[in-house]
This record gives C-alpha cells, sequence and structure tokens, in this order.
C-alpha cells in the first residue's frame, strides 16, 4: 500500500490548510501520479484539481510533487516516491482556490504584458508571411511552452514580486516573439521590458530549467533577452 | 513596463551592468591586494610607498566606490524582496524607505571617509 499524503484546504469550510493521508493500492504497477489522484478521487469526490488531456500538453495539473513542481500526468511513481509514500501540494506561491487548484490570475496577468502575440505593422501578404528553416529554428525550445506554470510557481523572485517579475514563463514567451522574424514590435518590445523588476528580478538560479515538464529552459530565454536589451541600448 | 524610482540607476539594465562591473572592479582589487601580500615582504614602508603613489589611491577609490554602488544595488533587491506591503503590510513602504536611507547614507559616508584616508596618507 502506498501512503499519499495531499494538501487540503476548502475555504467554505476548513478554518486552514490541512494535510490528509490516504491509503492506496497500484497493485505494485508504475502508474502516474494523476492516476492516483484519480483512485483517490473515486475514494473521496471532495477531492479537487484540474486536469484534462492526462498527457502533458494542456499544462493543467501543474502540482508540487515529492517537494518538485510537475505536471501529475506525466510523473510516473518511480520518480516520487520515497519510503513508500507520496506527498502531494499545490503549485507554490499562488493563493489556492481548493485543494490543488490555486488562482492563477497573476500568472496570467504577466503573460499578458508581454504581448504574446504577433505584432507586424505592414501590410500582409496575400498568401502567408513566410520564414526561412534558419529563422523557424530560432523558435524552437521556445514555442513549446505549455503554460503549466510550474517554472513561475518554482521561482523566488516570482513568490516575492508576482505583480512586478514576468517570471520564466511569461519571459520564455517573450522571448518566443522577441526572436520571431515576423514580429516588428522588438523596439517597442525592450522598452516594455527595461525596468528593474520585469526581466532583471531573475537572479539565473535555474528553478525554472529544473522543473519544467518539457525540457524547455527560460533561464537562456532571458539571457538572450538580456543580450538584446544590452546590444539595443549600449 | 514597472516603474521604480528608489534603484540605483531606475533602468534595469544598467543596474545589472554596473552590478557586473563593480564585481569585476572589487574582484581586481582583492586579487591585486592578495597577490601583492602574497608576493612581496610587506612592511609599513613599502606598504605607505604603495598607498602613496596616485595610481594606487584612485584604485581604492574606485573599489570604494564600487562597494557602494554594488551594495545600493544588492540591498535594494533584497530590501524590494522582502520588506514589501505583499508580504508585510502597509507599514512595509516607509520601513524599506528608512532602510534603504540608512544604507545610502552609510555608503556615501564611507566614500566621504575613504576619501579623507586615501588623500591623507
Amino acid at each position: 500500500m502506498l501512503t499519499v499524503s495531499v494538501y487540503r484546504y476548502n475555504p467554505e469550510t476548513d478554518a486552514e490548510p490541512y494535510m490528509q493521508d490516504y491509503q492506496v493500492d497500484t497493485k505494485g504497477k508504475d502508474v502516474m501520479v494523476l492516476d492516483v489522484l484519480e483512485m483517490l478521487k473515486a475514494e473521496d469526490n471532495s477531492l479537487v484539481y484540474r486536469r484534462s488531456c492526462r498527457e502533458g500538453v494542456c499544462g493543467s495539473d501543474g502540482m508540487n510533487i515529492a517537494g518538485k513542481n510537475g505536471l501529475a500526468c506525466i510523473t510516473p511513481l518511480s520518480e516520487v516516491v520515497k519510503n513508500n509514500k507520496l506527498v502531494i501540494r499545490p503549485l507554490p506561491g499562488l493563493p489556492v482556490i481548493r485543494d490543488l487548484v490555486i488562482d492563477m490570475t497573476q500568472f496570467y496577468a504577466q503573460y499578458e504584458k508581454i504581448k504574446p502575440y504577433l505584432i507586424n505593422d505592414t501590410p500582409a501578404p496575400a498568401i502567408e508571411r513566410l520564414q526561412s528553416p534558419e529563422e523557424r529554428a530560432k523558435l524552437d525550445g521556445l514555442y513549446e511552452c505549455i503554460l503549466c506554470a510550474c517554472c513561475s510557481t518554482a521561482c523566488p523572485s516570482f513568490w516575492w514580486n508576482p505583480d512586478k517579475f514576468i517570471g520564466p514563463s511569461g519571459l520564455l514567451q517573450a522571448y518566443r516573439f522577441l526572436a520571431d522574424s515576423r514580429d516588428t514590435a522588438t523596439e517597442q518590445r525592450l522598452a516594455e521590458l527595461d525596468d528593474p523588476f520585469s526581466v532583471f528580478r531573475c537572479h539565473g538560479i535555474m528553478n525554472c530549467v529544473q522543473v519544467c515538464p518539457k525540457g524547455l529552459n527560460p533561464t537562456r530565454a532571458i539571457g538572450h533577452i538580456r543580450n538584446m536589451l544590452l546590444r539595443s541600448a549600449a | 513596463m514597472v516603474t521604480s524610482v528608489t534603484s540605483f540607476g531606475r533602468s534595469g539594465l544598467s543596474d545589472w551592468l554596473l552590478q557586473r562591473i563593480t564585481a569585476v572592479i572589487m574582484t581586481a582589487y582583492l586579487v591585486f591586494v592578495v597577490v601583492y601580500f602574497a608576493a612581496n615582504d610587506v612592511d609599513y614602508a613599502s606598504w605607505l610607498a604603495l598607498n602613496q603613489c596616485l595610481p594606487m589611491k584612485m584604485f581604492s577609490l574606485l573599489t570604494v566606490l564600487s562597494i557602494a554602488i554594488h551594495s545600493w544595488i544588492g540591498m535594494w533587491g533584497v530590501l524590494t524582496d522582502y520588506v514589501t506591503v505583499r508580504l508585510m503590510g502597509a507599514k512595509a513602504t516607509a520601513l524599506r524607505m528608512l532602510f534603504q536611507l540608512g544604507m545610502i547614507a552609510v555608503s556615501l559616508l564611507y566614500v566621504v571617509w575613504a576619501i579623507d584616508i586615501l588623500w591623507g596618507i
């Protein structure tokens, strides 16, 4: 039997959050953490969490599993169970709505700030804006972000200043549009980022890189943004 | 764009760059002094002679200025992480200003003191 300790909090009935222990029989199979949560849910339907695609694409089930942020659906038990025990908490740093569900408003507000869409003032061509394979290759490692918030909620700079620091996820996306050959708003985008908080709260501790379930590297993207700022201003 | 009037250079980029440049200057000074002590049989007369020459005074002053700038930027970063309205409530801003002004005052006094010492040798 596996002991699963889950963070529980229902603001309507609980004065404060607590950890609840469940016993789960996985029949010796190395299932995903999400499968275990489904088993718990079948037993106790008051348990609340977000999920959707169950294959690491939608980014709904980001949570803190055995102390490390990750997606429950693609994290096998063998990676996170220690001494037959599994601890599951919500992503840290953002307000908890209930159990493992967090309020991601601040995370999305930062994403919105970086204008996550192509800006191009030139007249649209008849068919489409073309890119060379080399130009397209610059977006690899950037466009794959699924906005699960595992990185930003693992970042102490984001914990302390979620209203001012864009956070690793938003900055990875910011660079995705700065690096896009079809985008013509590079100067305006850079001007928006050149304050002491938006980009420069990053001290390069690389928690974001360590937790990203898609294997992306926000710290490198932030370094690229810094170099672009330096080149445009030096 | 987040506005901030209490950071050293107002721009994140200039603060970041100054933080790196001042770090290099302080490291160079530290290495120089350590090597100087390790490589020479230093006595009062040679130490006095070294610190009486103008390039050394300039190097020392540059290092003191670097410490002041570096600590301003660094402490501003620490204070805006932990002494904030989000974490402490409304009194945080006044408290942070007090800490920061105190730190700036101390840094400036150190710079003036250093000038007095260096050019008094």
